[in-house]
């Protein structure tokens, strides 16, 4: 006989717990089984049944488990007692759940604890150092009472534990314990078990940890603390947990990383994982002699899906992701700039930035007349389309959409106050945004127009207030943007400067200093076109101060050369 | 508006006090909706006739799948084997009078039972009456899936694991619905070009589809969210995008005979059974519902439906593709994706593991 005992809970999925506690036998361990009290006797009777005359297993006195509640660790208790009085010659206790399933060969666990006869294996932390609590319980679960189930009685239970919390009742941890948290899977020797089950004060821990939440991740783990010499502070058992706090399961497909993950023994087992249960219980699972057990890249999978589950990928709205305000974790995924009055001050702007930058450069994006993708297509990526009335729909939707289709590439844009104006408040909160704006240059193209000067006059009124707003969004202390503004005026006098620096911001790819610089439109008589707003009566203030050097229009004016920017 | 943000009905904090009596006022509302349309499917089930029944077979635990059907005969066999192979243990058919022979064809199965109605399906609430039905008298206390015979339910991981390890890992979360996005899929070239032959994985020919270019909003009313895009939207209903069919879907449901589906299968009563996104960042688990509507048989079903007017919208949606008619649109275009399996519709952003590894 082996010289580990395993004790064995189980509640559910009995054949499959047969199936283990005879894989243990079979490998030389003797099995106490403990069966949950709310299993049905007819069962409990048919599954005791088919161990008849096995004397390396046995049954211990039942008790009711229910999750977070004392019955667990009496029925680990009354097994353990059992296993430590039926079975001499065990040395190690290793305390397992029905769905657990052995990954390495019984002997390799027999081997590997034979070589550290005094060790107790048992995750055993301060609750000031645990991270995994979950569900805000920590020292409350030593100080307060919980009389209710958690699971059918939710209610109860959250106004008892609040009534407690106001009025300052406080249970009194018995002297000599520190508190403890843990795996609830535990493996132990003889003289450390023994010496917690045969304690002459345990009729008081007892009563204590009857009303602790969740006993079974603390009663072993602090009483361990009194007694063992040599505590290894990790659990034998790979048991990967969710974001609320329940184990994850084991699928077939998981079989590969099991198998390199060297655990002794893994929970939970889906048990219709009928390719793990007939590789590792078969007869030749693959030899891991002596290696140590090495979980890293199950641990980095479960984290991710934790992640994955708590934050999402920033930037993706979608069926089952659909954050509200503030809590996007990324408004979009990839950073992109939105360039303002740049196209309407340079000539060519767009072809001049996709060959600086190799940004991908879209025209007015949001324009009432025509979706201005890139090279003008028809769709884009993610087959994303240029009608204007499907995007005018969705705004936000679209431009979120198209920074998800297009991530890792850079996207620019140009907008304007011409254009919808719904995703202001989306861009200006999108720490990704790069909003550049040289204020009141939507005036140029109704300077250079050929339209009735009302008309100009109407037109120039209604878009300055339009871009007035937008400033006042870009200005706000919740923009999380980088916003630049400049008046036209500050931006005409010295450009290249701070289109060096919006470019310097793309990144590496772009670094190389600007060679070509984009060519201003011919600004001659601009001036004078302001002033003649404003003798109008419509005041043009977001262009900034522009001298109307030219004199009245009609004057005959030296023709003079488009500003060339060097 | 001004200098802060306008903080949108859906996605601003919400004054609480208001919100408690709005709230137990919805509520009852809601709670009256609800039974209105269990009322309402009860009165339509004197409209169905079983012509076989093989309920007596359902067992405790069993995961089943209901579904309304036309002359939907040449996809039969491909559609009963994927999903018995996913693990459905018993189909529940509404047979909305079928003249192919689908009836013939499903005689004899014992995991098949059927009921036959000559009935208006819009009438019915396109099905949904009659399903709801079947639901309360048959699935209380199974996962249940309700499906179209032209949609495939994909899920993560649903190459490895069968539909019963997600309905396990649904139940051991406390997860009472599960969402699957409709995702139309379409052939390149003409759709008549390849004819679909019974028994054939239909996306051997429809294999194409749209990644991004989804809009969602949520309905207000229900909590839903409502999801509208892909190639019919942007080829039949571009010019109309308001009335571009719905895409959202919570196909999979642990039935309660109190529940209720209220408009097809994209929203449900009692209402938290529509929570199936996370608003918090993170996301929820889901999947995808691959809608192989687009074979050679959709110009005469077009047709047929076209002069029936059974459909949503009175079928707008054939009528927008009769429109266009002979010159047969085509929904391919180069920025297509080709369906892979489920981690490309993964990664894409389709749909989502969510904490499930």
């Amino acid at each position: 006989m082996s010289t580990v005992g395993i004790v064995m809970l189980v509640h559910t999925a009995l054949d499959r717990a047969e199936q283990v506690a005879r894989h243990w036998v079979a490998g030389g361990c003797p099995v106490v089984l403990h069966v949950d009290k709310k299993v049905p006797k007819s069962t409990y009777s048919a599954f005791k049944a088919a161990f008849a005359g096995e004397p390396m297993v046995r049954f211990s006195r039942r008790h009711r488990c229910e999750w977070g509640t004392w019955g667990i660790v009496a029925a680990s208790q009354s097994a353990s007692e059992m296993m430590l009085a039926q079975y001499p010659d065990v040395r190690h206790v290793y305390l397992a759940s029905g769905s657990c399933l052995p990954l390495r060969p019984v002997a390799d666990l027999v081997d590997y604890l034979a070589a550290r006869p005094r060790t107790d294996f048992i995750e055993s932390a301060t609750t000031a150092d645990v991270p995994w609590i979950v569900g805000g319980l920590d020292v409350e679960r030593f100080t307060l009472r919980f009389p209710f189930s958690w699971k059918t009685q939710r209610f109860l239970f959250d106004k008892y534990v609040n009534l407690q919390r106001r009025l300052g009742i406080k249970r009194r941890v018995p002297d000599g314990l520190v508190p403890h948290m843990g795996s609830q899977w535990w493996c132990l020797t003889r003289q450390t078990l023994s010496a917690i089950l045969e304690d002459p004060e345990r009729e008081r821990y007892d009563r204590y940890f009857r009303k602790v939440w969740i006993p079974d991740e603390s009663y072993y783990q602090t009483l361990v603390r009194l007694y063992s010499s040599n505590i290894e502070s990790r659990s034998l058992t790979l048991s990967k947990f969710d974001f609320q706090g329940k184990p994850h399961n084991f699928y077939d497909d998981h079989l590969q990383l099991l198998r390199r993950s060297d655990c002794f023994v893994a929970r939970k087992i889906w048990p219709h994982a009928e390719r793990l249960y007939s590789t590792f219980l078969g007869d030749n699972p693959d030899a891991m002699k002596g290696t140590e057990p090495n979980p890293g890249k199950i641990d980095r999978i479960f984290a991710k899906a934790v992640e994955r589950r708590t934050r999402g990928r920033p930037g993706l709205y979608m069926q089952s992701r659909m954050p509200a305000n503030g809590s996007e974790n990324g408004v979009t995924c990839n950073p992109y700039s939105m360039f303002q009055g740049f196209s309407e001050l340079f000539e060519n702007f767009e072809d001049w930035l996709t060959q600086a930058t190799g940004a991908k450069v879209h025209g007015h994006l949001f324009s009432p007349d025509a979706v201005e993708f890139a090279d003008r297509q028809t769709l884009i990526n993610g087959a994303l389309c240029d009608s204007t009335s499907l995007r005018d729909y969705n705004p936000k939707a679209f431009l979120t959409n198209l920074i998800w289709n297009t991530r890792g590439e850079r996207q620019c844009f140009q907008f304007g106050p011409q254009d919808n104006q719904a995703i202001n408040w989306l861009v200006a909160r999108d720490p990704n945004a790069q909003v550049s704006v040289i204020s009141g240059a939507w005036a140029v193209p109704l300077f250079r127009s050929n339209k009735n000067f009302s008309e100009l006059r109407r037109e120039a009124a209604r878009l300055q207030q339009i871009e007035a707003k937008h400033i006042e969004v870009l200005r706000s202390r919740h923009v999380k943007a980088r916003v630049r503004i400049w008046t036209m005026a500050e931006f005409v006098e010295s450009p290249m400067e701070p289109i060096q620096t919006i470019l310097d911001e793309f990144g590496a790819q772009t670094q190389r200093h600007l060679n070509t610089a984009p060519t201003m439109v011919d600004l001659a008589g601009f001036g004078q076109f302001l002033q003649n707003l404003k003798n109008q009566g419509m005041h043009p203030y977001l262009m900034g101060d522009f001298p109307a050097e030219q004199g009245p229009l009609n004057m005959p004016k030296p023709s003079r050369k488009p500003y060339l920017v060097r | 508006m001004g200098g802060s943000p306008p903080w949108s009905l859906f996605t601003g904090p919400v004054q609480p006090g208001m919100d408690a009596v709005l709230s137990l006022w919805e509520s009852y509302r809601m709670r009256l909706r609800r039974k209105r349309r269990i009322l309402r499917a009860l009165r339509k089930s004197r409209e169905l006739s079983a012509v076989q029944d093989n309920t007596a077979r359902i067992r405790p635990g069993d995961i089943l799948l209901v579904m309304t059907m036309r002359n939907e005969k040449i996809r039969l066999p491909y559609f009963l084997d994927y999903y018995r192979k996913l693990g459905v243990n018993h189909f529940l058919v509404v047979d909305n009078g079928s003249v192919d022979g689908a009836r013939d064809y499903l005689a004899g199965m014992g995991d098949v039972s059927v009921w036959h109605t000559m009935a208006s399906y819009r009438r019915a609430g396109y099905g949904v009456d009659w399903m709801n039905y079947l639901k309360r008298r048959y699935a209380d206390g199974h996962w249940v899936l309700v499906v179209d015979p032209d949609e495939l339910f994909i899920y993560p991981f649903c190459d490895s694991r069968p539909l019963r390890a997600l309905t396990d890992w649904l139940d051991n979360s406390g997860i009472r619905s599960f969402s699957a996005m409709l995702i139309d899929v379409y052939p390149k070239g003409r759709l008549d070009a390849v004819p679909y032959r019974a028994g054939q994985d239909p996306l051997e020919i429809a294999n194409w589809f749209d990644s991004g270019n989804y809009s969602i909003k949520r309905n207000p009313l229900y909590g839903n969210l409502w999801i509208q895009g892909g190639p019919r939207a942007r080829v039949f209903f571009a010019d109309q995008p308001k009335k571009a069919p719905a895409l959202n879907k919570i196909p999979l449901v642990k039935w309660d005979r109190r529940y209720t589906y209220v408009s097809s299968t994209h929203a449900l009563l009692p209402r938290g059974l529509n929570q199936v996104y996370e608003i918090d960042g993170g996301e929820k688990a889901s999947g995808a519902l691959l809608h192989t509507k687009f074979l050679h048989t959709f110009g005469e079903k077009a047709e047929e439906e076209m002069l029936r007017g059974q459909h949503y919208n009175r079928s707008a949606e054939y009528k927008a593709y009769a429109e266009l008619g002979e010159q047969q649109p085509e929904l391919w275009c180069k920025w297509s994706e080709k369906y892979i399996n489920w981690r490309q519709l993964e990664i894409l952003g389709l749909m989502s593991k969510g904490n499930w590894a």
